[in-house]
């Protein structure tokens, strides 16, 4: 194999493998997206809030401990923000939720950075970072680790969708409102419910991604990695947000490694929204978004 | 009683088309305008006019372009922080370099903010709601990006150019008060064509795009000509704002001023300031970036004069509680009034029609 070739190979795994990860984030919003029609801004907010408190947690009292106290907090979060901002704003214009999750995104920033600090802090959870290497490329354990631990939570999620009575009632719910009422599902506590599980996604997303670089303020803007994942896949659906996430992961990947030296680096950041720009002027719903046919 | 269209009987068309039609309102208007030119530069001291009523107009201009492309034409970005940055290194660029005139230098920025948000407007004709929001950030990233990298517009890796003393004729304008007076007469005049070009053909083409595009794509309106009008007007809106604010209050142009956040920011005075509403864009600003500064002073008030706040709370608290109370105000805003300050002024405006007989 020649050396370039070896390289876009190591880049295209490596990327894959943190794709997967950020169809960690990108599920988050999926979640609330299809069950509430909500584009919650704060999921990247909540992943640090997670991470923060995992973080401070950890380094005093056991790791399953802390979990159980972290999973509480997003618990509770969750029934907070479906009773304090959902409800009063309920049947309101899309943008205008949007911008109440921008709010919850400041005060969830504020009340994390509040109670547990500014200071940036490592994450650890008992894993030794190593590298292996595998027919002639190197690959984190880490890397292997949270694309399993991503892998295993889509498995359940989508299990949990399909096969339980709970999840076919949210899916009942992000299908029509009234007719999920009509039917005699209480829409609020189906809310919740969502809020709660994006919640646990965004503990394994904190958990994960505050491991691998680290837990600080700029986590938050993992959301902003995850918009252009949930583009290319298609804003309401769960598959898109995974096979979006790969595209995503190994794309960036490769153009920071081929094409970023000869123009300077750094576009690791846009390029992800550039491909999400040329899949929308094809697909304008992303490549598994529902198609809305719009009448007169 | 007193504020009510009965009663003002117009005998021309041209009275028909006024722009206030409420004989109370020009009065309004007028005191606005004589507090805004004469009232405040003479009262406020110069941190008052510096870090207040300068930034309240430049954003005030901001939200206004966005809540023309977001308010009237239907189309949302978040990319106008972008925008701005392009409006503000173009002026900085123009000025410094070929020394061209400030006020020339600051409309041309704009029309060039015009061209960019116009090609960052195309996927608008293809894709709508949170779709194309998402592209619109696409905008923003790459315009920070081609600011950084780009040596010739930059200057460096720090991204930083100061602009050189202001100057319009040999007129040295370097006082606050003449700063303001710059920034407002740009505002007065924006904010007038704002006005105007919204009650036009134009303005209803916007409107019947986004109440309902198809519908309006089948009478005959061109969506290709509007919506990128509609992007070419905002995005000079922005470009103006970001040549303001570098000029006459950050003194240089700094890529980080012009953060993701910054887009947001603009959005928030939009929709809590109401969409589709002129004065609406200001009020959203004076919340937005007043926001902080009360509650900022809020802060130090109750930790000097009521309780030691250090003693009950950690120092990590108290500097965030600015983020907290301002996330928990936008979302408060938004469960009392979700149609936005604006609707405010237009209940008070329904009660004062029937005031003081309301039967």
């Amino acid at each position: 194999m020649s050396e370039t070739l070896l390289f876009a190979l190591e880049l295209t795994v490596s990327g894959l493998l943190v794709g997967l990860m950020y169809s960690l984030v990108a599920l988050g919003f999926v979640l609330i997206y299809k069950a509430s029609g909500v584009f919650n801004f704060a999921q990247g907010d909540m992943t640090f809030l997670a991470a923060l408190a995992l973080a401070s947690f950890v380094v005093k009292i056991p790791l399953w401990i802390s979990l159980i106290i972290v999973l509480a907090i997003m618990l509770i979060l969750a029934m907070a923000i479906e009773r304090i901002v959902l409800k009063p704003l309920v049947a309101r214009p899309p943008l205008v939720l949007f911008m109440a999750t921008i709010g919850v995104a400041f005060f969830l920033q504020g009340l994390a950075q509040g109670i547990w600090g500014t200071q940036p802090r490592g994450l650890e959870l008992g894993v030794v970072d190593q590298t292996y290497e595998v027919a002639g490329m190197f690959i984190s354990n880490m890397d292997i680790l949270g694309a399993v631990v991503a892998g295993l939570l889509v498995i359940l999620l989508v299990w949990f969708f399909q096969k339980t009575k709970t999840g076919r009632a949210l899916r009942a719910v992000s299908d029509d409102h009234e007719a999920a009422l009509a039917v005699g599902i209480p829409l609020r506590k189906a809310w919740g419910i969502t809020w709660a599980i994006a919640g646990i996604v965004a503990i394994v997303a904190g958990a994960l991604w505050g491991s691998r670089v680290g837990v600080q303020a700029s986590l938050a803007l993992l959301a902003l990695k995850a918009l252009p994942v949930l583009i290319i896949g298609g804003i309401d659906s769960i598959p898109g947000a995974i096979i979006g996430g790969l595209i995503i992961g190994a794309a960036e990947n490769l153009a920071e490694g081929l094409i970023g030296p000869a123009v300077g680096g750094g576009i690791k950041n846009f390029f992800p929204y550039l491909l999400a720009l040329i899949v929308l002027t094809v697909r304008p719903y992303g490549l598994f978004g529902r198609e809305i046919i719009e009448r007169v | 009683m007193f504020y009510r269209e009965t009663g003002v009987l117009k005998t021309t068309y041209a009275k028909d088309m006024e722009l206030f039609p409420i004989p109370l309102d020009k009065v309004g208007f007028g005191v606005a305008m004589v507090l805004a030119f004469l009232v405040i530069p003479l009262v406020s001291s110069h941190y008052m006019l510096v870090s207040i009523f300068i930034p309240f107009l430049v954003f005030s201009l901001a939200a206004l372009g966005l809540n023309i492309l977001t308010g009237y034409a239907g189309q949302l970005s978040l990319g106008h922080a972008g925008f701005m940055a392009v409006g503000a290194y173009a002026t900085v660029v123009m000025y410094n370099r070929y020394d061209v005139p400030i006020p020339v230098a600051l409309l041309g920025s704009g029309i060039i903010t015009a061209a960019v948000g116009s090609v960052f407007g195309l996927p608008s004709l293809r894709i709508k709601g949170f779709y194309l929001a998402v592209s619109t950030l696409a905008a923003q990233l790459i315009i920070e990006w081609v600011i950084t990298h780009v040596k010739w517009i930059s200057g460096g890796v720090y991204s930083t150019i100061d602009i050189k003393a202001l100057e319009l004729l040999g007129w040295q304008i370097d006082t606050a008060a003449e700063k303001y007076y710059f920034a407002l007469i740009f505002v007065v005049i924006m904010a007038f064509f704002a006005k105007n070009v919204v009650r036009s053909r134009i303005g209803r083409a916007w409107m019947s795009i986004r109440d309902m595009d198809v519908a309006s794509e089948i009478i005959g309106i061109s969506q290709f000509r509007y919506k990128m009008l509609a992007f070419a007007v905002s995005s000079f809106y922005a470009g103006v704002a970001g040549g303001l604010l570098v000029a006459f209050y950050y003194g240089s142009a700094n890529i980080e001023e012009f953060h993701l956040l910054v887009s947001f920011q603009i959005l928030g005075m939009v929709i809590i300031g109401g969409m589709g509403s002129v004065l609406g864009s200001f009020l959203g600003a004076a919340f937005i970036v007043l926001l902080p500064i009360f509650i900022n002073l809020g802060i130090s008030f109750v930790n000097h004069r009521i309780v030691d706040l250090s003693k009950v709370f950690t120092l990590d608290l108290m500097a965030n509680t600015e983020n907290m109370i301002f996330g928990a105000l936008i979302i408060f805003f938004l469960a009392v009034e979700p149609f936005g300050l604006a609707r405010l002024w237009n209940t008070i405006k329904d009660y004062l029609r029937l005031w003081p007989f309301p039967y």
